[in-house]
């Protein structure tokens, strides 16, 4: 009896439907719950967490150089992030935004590099090719789940390695540079395959832009298109899909064209707009295609939340390069946020299914 | 005691009783002034109830009336808003089923709450602490098994898994895990909906069994007859609220019918003698598999005219939902042909063949006839939304879905707080007014029901009947599968019997006999005179 009651203190009751600032109260108190936890590594550091925070703060908007560092890392998680809301929607698990940005990227370096195009029509045709790209490589764990019922959790995930080794054969083999002297990197872009920056920084605003209408794009795609609705259906029920008549083949296909390409644009962003060549493949996408997950998965699969989102993590990798430099302490502190911000959302997610309520008594 | 004292005291009494600050310790069960919202939902608005000890109680109600989410607070699963609850006359707090069950309350549920890979004897004292340490003891709990089984006739072996039982068989290990843990408050819901007949009495029998020995049942249902069958008083719940308590020897079923749908019922639908028209679907020699890849379906021929319900008789699993599935285009037919109109649609897409007239009231309404997280704007556009006027170019427009939804809502009488309610908040019945506004509105050549009123309430059922003969009035061809002989007796113009996968007979209904049509769902082939 005692132990029954010591149990009953916490009532479980399941919501129908959470509403909109039930999601909002619960994400941030994940946050929160999240920024606690990683204070007290700060503090087994020897760092008092307020510190590494104000310093955080102020490295991502003390100056305009933090904040144009904050762009910078925003502008990839912005593009990977909205395009994997659309295939979250479609319940396609792509774990594999990492491989599809450097296979934008490898499109990118090959339309600046070796396709002979020169003048304007070069950076067009690098975005272009990149999407291309990113989207080819999403498509094909999108046409296995659908016609042979491989897990795309991980065929998105093993193709990552696969594109991360691609991108090595390449800049140690056919495309090292004739002019690096031996390193295992690519020629520099011409001036014409380079994006402009924003003054002396590397937040390369074309990007940006991109990345702010399409968010805006995807968000008007999912709700009110057809195809939208579609992979909203599909996402749901699969069964009254097929039902409805709409084609899982198509709808998925389509979701991964979109997010496979998106992450893809995120690549030819990168080497137009920061580095300039193509070059480690760690360097190039340094996680962003993972990072982007958890972005998506704060904004709750809704594209325009992503701005926001995306904002809030190019501040958290902006002051991981600041608390390594100015606290000397690992940046890997900042990847170990991802991780438990990611628990923290999965986790609170059973606030959102059920109210949990001290017992009355 | 001087008399007015008397009078005074009583009334103190009374005024406690009515204010709801005592119990009356004659009842098992009392509950006073339950009220349970949901968003945009009043479940139970200010719910009296008593159940008195030993007798077996039914919650009579339509879908989405109450009964359910009642229980539920019963059982510790849900809190209620307001309102107290009293056993034996002392107030408590029940706020989870382990208080419950502490309190020697079980409940079965609809839907089994059992693990399938596990056996019935670890299934039944699953959460229980059985045995020494770390250690289990078997013995002891296969003989208290036994024990339950044989008083109350629930037989079932305890060492089998779950998975290899029938539903009826796990319908039993639900209430010995009840019982194995002292219950002598039993709620059931809607136990008989998974039964077969002969299951149905087993489980009377074994109720009544209970009551003998002391224990108290209180049995959700929206069946008429399974009140008057087998329960001592009913208590009739309408739109969250007690409509009266009755004993069951003093009422019958259409007062009862009345109470709980809040105006007359009609028992007898009205249908008209009409001309069949054209030849609308052919079948010839249709045959398919199963899941398993085997044959489901093999050499299945009938024809369905304008104007006419053709009903398909047999017991589940005989091929009716292959038949189901290969007609509208979800499942492959192996060999055959299928004509809608003289027209070859064998094997086209599910797209193809709704667009060419054929609406489809599927068996599995939950799990394909909606999509659970989507409103009922967009679930009634389901399968119309790539067309004018809810398409627009690429645009969904859903200020026209809107209008659209807002009509259906009207004309099927979908009750829900809005056209943007989602579809996985609405009862049963309201469900397949949504579906059946759906897949009538594009007026179809044929409609394919399949089991179009099962586990529904007597409103809703008698509403979907109605409209499937209005739809026949109007010259749509109906074929209606249906597992509720009753149902397809009463709309059907012939009935069709299958059995392992094969047409038993065809016959017209004015002359079927129940008996020769029982003969066919067993297998004897109906001879042509």
């Amino acid at each position: 009896m005692k132990r029954i009651e010591r149990l009953a203190l916490l009532k479980v009751e399941k919501r129908p439907v959470p509403s909109g600032h039930v999601i909002l109260s619960v994400s941030i108190l994940a946050i929160l719950a999240a920024l606690v936890v990683v204070a007290i590594f700060f503090a087994s550091y020897g760092t008092s967490p307020f510190r590494a925070y104000g310093a955080i703060i102020k490295g991502a908007f003390g100056s305009w150089q933090g904040f144009s560092e904050t762009l910078r890392r925003m502008i990839p998680l912005l593009l990977c992030g909205v395009g994997l809301t659309v295939a979250f929607r479609a319940l396609f698990w792509n774990i594999g935004a990492d491989g599809q940005l450097l296979f934008g990227a490898i499109a990118a370096t090959w339309v600046a590099l070796f396709s002979g195009l020169h003048g304007p029509v070069v950076i067009p045709m690098m975005f272009l090719a990149g999407f291309a790209a990113g989207a080819l490589w999403g498509v094909i764990p999108a046409v296995l789940k659908v016609k042979m019922r491989i897990n795309d959790v991980i065929t998105t995930l093993m193709m990552n390695y696969i594109a991360m080794y691609i991108v090595l054969y390449l800049i140690h083999g056919p495309w090292k540079g004739p002019s690096v002297r031996g390193y295992p990197l690519t020629d520099i872009f011409s001036p014409a395959a380079q994006l402009p920056t924003i003054g002396n920084t590397h937040v390369h605003w074309p990007t940006l832009l991109l990345g702010l209408f399409l968010a805006l794009a995807a968000y008007i795609m999912l709700n009110r298109s057809k195809s939208g609705f579609e992979i909203q259906v599909v996402g749901e029920n699969p069964h009254a899909a097929r039902f409805a008549g709409i084609s899982e083949l198509k709808t998925t296909v389509t979701a991964m064209l979109t997010s496979g390409g998106l992450a893809g644009l995120a690549g030819v962003g990168e080497v137009a707009g920061v580095h300039l060549r193509l070059f480690d493949p760690n360097q190039i996408s340094m996680g962003y295609g993972y990072t982007a997950i958890i972005v998506a998965w704060l904004a709750r699969k809704n594209p325009l939340a992503v701005i926001v989102t995306s904002f809030f993590f190019g501040v958290l990798m902006a002051g991981g390069d600041v608390i390594k430099v100015n606290l000397g302490l690992p940046f890997q502190l900042i990847n170990m946020f991802n991780g438990v911000i990611m628990f923290f959302l999965i986790g609170s997610e059973i606030f959102m299914r059920y109210r949990i309520t001290l017992r009355r008594k | 005691m001087a008399p007015d004292e008397l009078v005074k005291d009583s009334r103190i009494q009374n005024d406690a009783v009515a204010t709801g600050t005592a119990g009356n310790p004659e009842y098992a069960v009392q509950l006073k002034g339950i009220v349970k919202r949901f968003p945009g939902v009043l479940a139970n608005d200010g719910i009296d109830l008593d159940i008195k000890r030993g007798e077996i109680h039914c919650l009579l109600g339509e879908n989405g009336a109450g009964k359910t989410t009642l229980m539920r607070i019963l059982y510790g699963l849900y809190s209620q808003d307001e309102g107290k609850i009293f056993l034996n006359g002392t107030p408590v707090n029940i706020s989870s089923p382990r208080e419950a069950l502490a309190q020697h309350i079980g409940m079965v549920h609809q839907h089994f709450r059992l693990v399938p890979t596990l056996s019935v004897e670890e299934n039944i004292i699953l959460g229980l602490d059985e045995g020494t340490g770390p250690f289990l003891n078997l013995r002891r709990v296969r003989a208290k098994i036994r024990k339950i089984a044989k008083t109350y006739g629930l037989s079932v072996d305890p060492g089998a898994k779950v998975w290899q039982l029938s539903v009826g068989q796990r319908q039993r290990v639900e209430i010995i895990k009840a019982l194995y843990r002292e219950a002598d408050i039993l709620i059931m819901d809607e136990p008989t909906s998974v039964l077969t007949p002969q299951e149905v009495d087993q489980l009377f029998t074994t109720l009544r069994t209970l009551v003998t020995d002391g224990l108290t049942i209180i049995l959700i249902t929206h069946k008429l007859d399974e009140v008057m069958r087998v329960s001592d008083r009913v208590t009739v719940l309408r739109k969250g609220k007690v409509v009266n308590t009755l004993e069951t020897s003093r009422v019958d079923k259409p007062s009862l019918a009345r109470s709980m749908v809040g105006r007359d019922v009609v028992f007898r639908l009205e249908k008209s003698p009409i001309e069949r028209g054209e030849e609308i679907l052919e079948v010839e020699e249709l045959g398919a598999e199963d899941d398993r890849g085997l044959p489901a379906i093999s050499e299945v021929t009938f024809d369905v005219y304008g104007g006419e319900i053709l009903g398909v008789a047999g017991v589940s699993g005989n091929g009716q939902r292959e038949l189901e599935e290969s007609l509208t285009g979800l499942r492959r037919a192996t060999s055959g042909k299928i004509c809608l109109n003289k027209k070859d649609i064998t094997n086209l897409s599910a797209r193809a063949i709704a667009d060419a007239g054929v609406a489809h009231v599927p068996a599995q309404r939950i799990s394909m006839g909606i999509v659970p997280n989507m409103s009922i704007r967009e679930n009634l556009i389901l399968k119309q939304y790539r067309h004018p006027p809810f398409a627009k170019g690429l645009r969904i427009d859903y200020k026209a879905a809107g209008r659209h939804a807002q009509s259906a809502v009207q004309d099927y009488q979908i009750a829900a707080p809005s056209v943007d309610t989602r579809a996985k908040l609405l009862s049963g019945g309201n469900i397949q007014r949504l579906i059946l506004a759906r897949e009538l509105s594009g007026s179809p050549y044929l409609i394919v029901a399949a089991h179009p009123t099962y586990g529904l309430d007597v409103g809703a059922t008698e509403q979907i009947r109605q409209v499937l003969l209005n739809q026949r009035e109007s010259g749509a061809g109906i074929l209606l599968i249906s597992e509720d002989l009753g149902e397809i007796m009463t709309l059907s113009d012939r009935i069709m019997v299958m059995f392992a996968g094969e047409v038993m007979g065809i016959i017209p209904s004015e002359d079927a006999r129940l008996g020769e049509i029982g003969l066919m769902m067993a297998g004897t082939r109906h001879e042509k005179d």
